[in-house]
């Protein structure tokens, strides 16, 4: 009994099945292509996706505290223009990074301000973000996309070795710290709590506000890391970078089975969600299917992975009200 | 016996409306005070008073002898005054451990008030505190939404109990939940006052709160119409005062 208890209870992760999810397509796409799984295409693959990853981690942590940022794909575009600016500006490269990160920090306090501080859905706030800092990308871009300062300490984030990138060491870094703190601290479980009753938390004494607000930071904060590892593996600010990310990171989250109503969902299904977008992109490339089915492919994953979780979720419950009865 | 908690004219408006109306009441240590009255009596505002959720516009509150003044949820948490909602207090997706500890976790390699989270010592602690109340149950790493009705009060009772609540404010306990549920709930209820734990417990069904009650208060339009000792009343007079106030 203990034993089938613990397999359900297993079974019941969503982010086992998005695991399950991702030995599927692997296998699938290396029957497809046998260079599928190449160091090469290992490599290429995940050269890219470490980025993708940090994002993702950020916005799983903001859902599941209740919230949402659309303004994450800007972001990622914002930080990077204006580190890269501020170097030609004569600025030293260390403190025009550290005074880029700080902007994806106050992005994300503003973010956080206006939904808490006004009571309006972070969906709206961050929407009107996503246009406000992509715009100022624009406008700090001065009409041409400036040359990448080679000052700037790029090697230490996207250093090529043998098959991987310094960025994956990063996103690794940041994995693993932020899913110590997700599910091993209090601060983790003050998320969860809020993002899952919202009411019963505070009256418990926790500061949903506080909470929240430190999510919105967190998020933003990622976002603009992750676009600075790109623009340093690119060597090229781009003002259209990171464009449509932030429903792509939301989707990463969900197939991670980070749930949209907040409270559920952990830092491993995020990473893992990222990576399957990253490795369905590549397979279907090298499927020799058109490249234009990549967004409908994404497009199905997401609905069977929530339609799946939702299933299994919902099962479980039932069970376990089943059990309590007898 | 002596009194844990005097309220003395309270007054609370909400927008205009004199939602609680110069109202003062006497608790005595380890009683259960059944506290009655129909929807917006102002049963609601008095617990959020005396739970720090909300402050009085006017008035005092005594707790053991001293004058207090809650500025939060948690400064009555503190003191020993734990409230249960009438929504669940707990998070449906979280673990039973994981609620118990809710915004008290214990945690060890702390940096000012964050720490980890000592698991194995909370899943443990919290499989005591549910036994002390009774409630057996299999494993504490169980999500909260398994459980029926009776047994998430009773984690909640757990909780408060593991913490050492001198009074425990229980809102609507036994809503929406089945007769043998409901008789379940009264137990763990009953059980409280041998631990030393005082219970206010607030509903509008007087036949739940009559068989353990030692003490009722009848409210109506914000004001207390009435506060006996159960041995001073009948059933049929409390019904006659809720029903033509």
């Amino acid at each position: 009994m203990s034993k089938n208890f613990s397999l359900r209870s297993l079974l019941v992760r969503p982010e086992v099945a998005t695991f399950l999810m991702f030995l599927a397509i692997m296998i699938g796409f290396y029957i497809a292509n046998e260079r599928f799984l190449d160091a090469r295409n290992i490599r290429i693959v995940m050269g890219i996706t470490p980025e993708y990853i940090i994002v993702a981690i950020g916005i799983a942590i903001l859902m599941i505290s209740g919230e949402f940022d659309l303004s994450v794909g800007s972001v990622f575009a914002l930080v990077p223009m204006t580190i890269v600016q501020m170097v030609h500006q004569g600025i030293p490269p260390w403190f025009a990074i550290f005074l880029g990160l700080m902007i994806g920090i106050i992005v994300g306090f503003v973010n956080g301000f206006i939904t808490l501080r006004f009571g309006i859905p972070s969906f709206i706030a961050t929407l009107g973000m996503l246009y406000i800092a992509r715009s100022l990308t624009t406008v700090a871009t001065a009409g041409f996309p400036p040359p990448f300062p080679h000052i700037l300490p790029n090697e230490l984030f996207v250093y090529q070795f043998e098959l991987f990138r310094a960025s994956l060491y990063w996103a690794l870094l940041v994995a693993i710290v932020l899913g110590v703190m997700l599910h091993r601290s209090n601060v983790g479980n003050w998320i969860y709590a809020t993002g899952g009753d919202q009411n019963a938390a505070s009256s418990m004494g926790i500061k949903t506000g506080n909470v929240k607000m430190f999510c919105f930071i967190l998020c933003g904060f990622l976002a603009g890391f992750a676009g600075m590892i790109q623009t340093f593996r690119l060597e090229a600010p781009l003002p259209s970078q990171g464009y449509l990310l932030e429903l792509e990171s939301i989707a990463a989250a969900v197939i991670g089975g980070v749930s949209l109503f907040g409270g559920i969902g952990t830092v491993f299904g995020a990473v893992i969600g990222a990576i399957l977008i990253r490795f369905l992109e590549s397979g279907i490339i090298m499927a020799r299917i058109d490249a234009e089915w990549f967004r409908a492919g994404l497009g199905s994953l997401i609905i069977i992975a929530v339609v799946f979780n939702t299933y299994i979720s919902r099962r479980a419950t039932r069970i376990g009200q089943n059990k309590a009865k007898d | 016996m002596e009194d844990i908690i005097v309220c003395e004219g309270l007054n609370k408006y909400y927008s205009g409306v004199h939602a609680l109306k110069d109202l003062s009441l006497k608790i005595k240590k380890d009683s259960v005070v059944g506290l009655i009255g129909d929807n917006g009596a102002g049963k609601s505002t008095l617990i959020k008073i005396l739970s720090g959720a909300h402050q009085p516009d006017s008035g005092h509150i005594y707790f053991e002898g001293n004058k207090v003044k809650f500025k939060s949820t948690k400064e009555a948490m503190n003191l020993g005054i734990e409230t249960i909602y009438q929504y669940s207090a707990l998070i449906p997706e979280m673990s039973i451990a994981r609620n118990i500890f809710i915004g008290r976790e214990q945690t060890q390699y702390n940096v000012g008030n964050f720490g980890l989270m000592k698991t194995k010592t909370m899943q443990d602690d919290a499989m005591k505190a549910l036994t002390d109340v009774e409630l057996h149950l299999r494993s504490p790493d169980t999500p909260v939404n398994q459980l029926s009705g009776g047994e998430r009060q009773g984690v909640v009772i757990a909780r408060a109990m593991y913490f050492k609540s001198k009074v425990l404010i229980l809102d609507e306990p036994t809503n929406h939940l089945s007769v043998k549920e409901t008789n379940k709930v009264l137990r763990f209820v009953e059980g409280l006052k041998n631990q030393g734990v005082t219970s206010i417990f607030i509903t509008h069904n007087l036949s739940h709160v009559y068989p353990i009650a030692d003490h009722l208060c009848v409210m109506a339009r914000g004001e207390k119409i009435a506060d006996m000792e159960k041995k001073d009343t009948t059933i049929d007079h409390l019904t006659d005062l809720l029903v033509n106030g």
